[in-house]
Parts: structure tokens; C-alpha cells; sequence
């Protein structure tokens, strides 16, 4: 027994398959965590420009807001809080030990309700930008 | 055709519940705990998976054969040192266990084959391996619920010594870490005297005990897989039975309570539930983790 064999990662993304619900609300909870500080520093780079005067503020909005890009990206910014949101409430639970047998049910639920209600903004976010 | 698979692991089979206490059946009548709903949910979902067994056994027994997939390593031998899989075509009779494939496999084929066994009754807790993606306990899962070819490893995130047994020797100091043994703040006068605990304790920290060491849990936590110190589902769950034990006394929770609560203690888990899944004895791992996550700030917090 003088060496023992490290297989690494066995459990890598590689196997992503085989994860449960509990897994993939750890997964998706810590993306749209990193999604949300990252949008959080562009939305200070854009509320500055109010620093500068209104009207550059309120061009920099329109200029951005005529972007079809961006557009899409405020649907999927939205996807994204919305989850992280949802799924925030169900991990409080987990926290108060309240329902923790089914929580992989609140996740399903939680996804469900974050595709309604995104699909339910898609008119208000993307009215007139095609 | 012997093996009859009594897949009922839980409730009547313990020995302190035989006198059924009237509170016990009082709270059962009144509405179920959700440890009981959750047995009652894995009951049906058993007795599913009954019926479809017994259909695959019907198959498989025709065909007669299982092709199984296994790891081997081994660093003493020249040629075998490069890890790789060997496939083995055991007999297949109803009510065969993972583990039933695996001694044949070493009995008939290969005598080199390498893997932990004991009991064959998943009590000693030695042959938690991964099958199918999946931490199990070989001797409790049936090859009948399994996809062929079934592909057996040894436990991830566990350093392998030979074939399918792993270094276990960091999950035990996890496990000592938290004094997993009785040790109340006073004894009774008399040196013969029980320590008697009550029933609605016992029942309380019930789940709790039946851990059997197997290491299923602390194999599938991907945070214990990436912190080395974070003491683990099992070492957290042995904390839990004794900090939860109301005949240890006062100081002595207060001790263990600040073993569980350090930094890689039972803040590190994120509720994955990764350990409650594969629990083979349905110990409800996550519940526990919480439960001292929240006995843990009650004992910190003070308004007064």
C-alpha cells in the first residue's frame, strides 16, 4: 500500500446528468448570483453618467435601450433575479427547516414560476424593438 | 429465489419502540411527521420499483447473465498500475445484491478482485461504492434496479488503495473530530444507576443513530470534495445525535456545539442535499445540518 490513485473530480460538471434538483438550485443559484454583482457594476457605470448632467444620462439610456441586444440581455437579466429571487425564498426555508422534504419540488416550482413570469415580460421588454 | 427483498428499513424494526409508547402512537395518529411522509413517499416509490423489479428479474433470469463494469487499479502490480475497467458476465438469480455480483466475480473469474465486505446486511457499512453514478450501499441495491452494464468505482473524492477500496482514514478523523461517544457532565451517584432517556428524546435523535460509517454521504458533498476540513455530513450528523442527547448536560453541549459551529464545521454546507439522497439508511442529513446551523446562532445570539 504504498501509493493510493487520485481520480480527481470524479463528480465533475462531467457528470451533470446524474444530478439532482437539490445540485442544479446549488448551480444555478451561485450563476445567477455572479450574473447579478456583475450587472450591478455596469448599473453604476450607467447611473454615473447622471453625474455628468441629465441629458447625458438620458441619452446613455436611449442609446442603450435602442440597442436590440440589449433588450434581449434586460429579458434574461430578468430571468435571472427572478430565479436567484424565487430560489432565495425556498433556501430561507431550508434554513427555518420548514418543508425540507420537498424541497426539490420547490425547485421545480421555482423554475416554473421564473419561465412564466418572464415569458409573461417578454411584450413589455421587447414592445417596438423589432 | 430465496432472497425475498424486504425493502422495509425503517419504523417498527426498532428494538425501543417494541413497547410502542402512547404518546408515540398519538402523535403518528394525529397527523404525520414529515420524516414520516418522506418514509411513506420512499415506500411507494419501493413498492413501484418492486413491481418493475420483478418484471426485470423475469428477464433477466431468462438471459441469465449481468455484465458488470469494474474498476480496477493496482499500484503494486506492473500493468495494472494504469487504472482501467474489466468486465465481468455474472449468473444473474432473483434478489441478487451488487455485492452478490461483485463475490462471484471475485470467486469464480478473478480471485485478485479487491473490494470491502462484511455483514452483507447493510449494518457494518463497508461496501458503500459508486454504482451507476451514485454512492450505494452494494449489499442493499438490487442489480435489478440497475441499468446494465452496471459500472462499479470505488467512492469518489477518496483516494483508492486497491481496486474498489479507498482510504478512508480522513472520513474516521472527521468522525472523531466531533467525540462521537457519550459523555454526559455527571454521573450518577450510584455507579450502577441507568441513565435512562426519555422516549420522546430517544425518538427525537432517533434517525441520528443509525449511522453505520459507510461514508456515502462525505463521498457525494462537493463541498466537502473541494474542503478538505469541512467536517462532513456524517461527522455533522454523530454531533447532532449527542448535542440533541438530553443526558449529556449542559456544558458538554456547549462544547460540542462549538466543535460544529467553526468555520469548516456546519456553515460550509449549502444544501445540496447531495447526502440525504444517498444515504442508505434514509438519516435525514441536511434537516440535521440546519438544525444545529440554527442551534448554533441561538447560542450566539444574545438580546439580553
Amino acid at each position: 500500500m504504498s501509493q493510493t490513485y487520485d481520480r480527481g473530480p470524479v463528480e465533475d460538471f462531467g457528470r451533470w446528468r446524474e444530478f439532482s434538483a437539490g445540485m442544479w438550485a446549488w448551480i444555478f443559484h451561485k450563476f445567477t448570483g455572479w450574473v447579478l454583482v456583475g450587472y450591478l457594476f455596469t448599473h453604476i457605470a450607467v447611473l454615473s453618467t447622471a453625474t455628468a448632467g441629465g441629458t447625458v444620462y438620458t441619452e446613455t439610456i436611449r442609446g442603450l435601450e435602442s440597442l436590440l441586444v440589449v433588450r434581449i440581455l434586460e429579458v434574461g437579466l430578468l430571468a435571472v433575479a427572478v430565479f436567484h429571487i424565487l430560489n432565495g425564498v425556498r433556501l430561507l426555508f431550508v434554513d427555518l427547516g420548514v418543508g425540507l422534504e420537498s424541497q426539490d419540488r420547490s425547485f421545480y416550482a421555482s423554475l416554473v414560476l421564473t419561465g412564466a413570469i418572464v415569458v409573461a415580460s417578454v411584450p413589455t421588454f421587447l414592445a417596438g424593438a423589432f | 429465489m430465496s432472497t425475498p427483498v424486504t425493502e422495509e428499513p425503517e419504523s417498527e424494526s426498532e428494538p425501543e419502540t417494541d413497547e410502542q409508547p402512547a404518546a408515540d402512537a398519538e402523535t403518528a395518529a394525529a397527523e404525520p411527521t414529515a420524516q414520516q411522509r418522506r418514509m411513506a413517499k420512499k415506500r411507494d416509490d419501493a413498492a413501484r420499483r418492486d413491481a418493475q423489479r420483478r418484471a426485470e428479474e423475469e428477464t433477466r433470469e431468462a438471459e441469465n447473465t449481468v455484465h458488470l463494469k469494474v474498476f480496477r487499479y493496482d499500484p503494486e502490480v506492473e500493468g495494472k498500475q494504469e487504472p482501467r475497467f474489466d468486465d465481468f458476465r455474472v449468473p444473474f438469480h432473483k434478489g441478487m445484491t451488487v455485492l452478490d455480483a461483485l463475490i462471484y466475480a471475485r470467486d469464480h473469474y478473478d480471485s485478485s478482485l479487491t473490494f470491502r465486505h462484511s455483514c452483507r446486511q447493510a449494518v457494518c457499512g463497508s461496501d458503500a461504492m459508486f454504482v451507476n453514478g451514485r454512492q450505494r450501499l452494494c449489499c442493499k441495491t438490487q442489480l435489478a434496479d440497475l441499468d446494465e452494464p452496471v459500472r462499479i468505482e470505488p467512492l469518489p473524492h477518496q483516494d483508492v488503495v486497491k481496486d474498489l477500496v479507498v482510504d478512508m482514514e480522513h472520513f474516521y478523523d472527521q468522525m472523531e473530530a466531533v467525540e462521537p461517544f457519550f459523555d454526559p457532565d455527571d454521573l450518577p451517584s450510584d455507579d450502577l444507576a441507568e441513565q435512562r432517556q426519555s422516549r420522546e428524546n430517544r425518538e427525537y435523535i432517533k434517525m441520528a443513530t443509525r449511522c453505520i460509517w459507510c461514508g456515502a454521504c462525505m463521498s457525494s458533498c462537493n463541498i466537502a470534495a473541494g474542503d478538505n476540513e469541512y467536517l462532513g455530513p456524517a461527522a455533522i450528523n454523530m454531533a447532532y445525535r449527542f448535542i440533541m442527547d438530553e443526558r449529556e448536560g449542559e456544558s458538554r453541549g456547549q462544547e460540542r456545539l462549538e466543535i460544529v459551529e467553526q468555520e469548516h464545521g456546519v456553515w460550509r454546507c449549502q444544501t445540496q442535499f447531495s447526502c440525504t439522497e444517498v444515504c442508505p439508511k434514509d438519516i435525514p442529513l441536511t434537516e440535521h445540518i440546519q438544525e444545529l446551523k440554527r442551534e448554533a446562532v441561538k447560542n450566539n445570539l444574545k438580546f439580553w
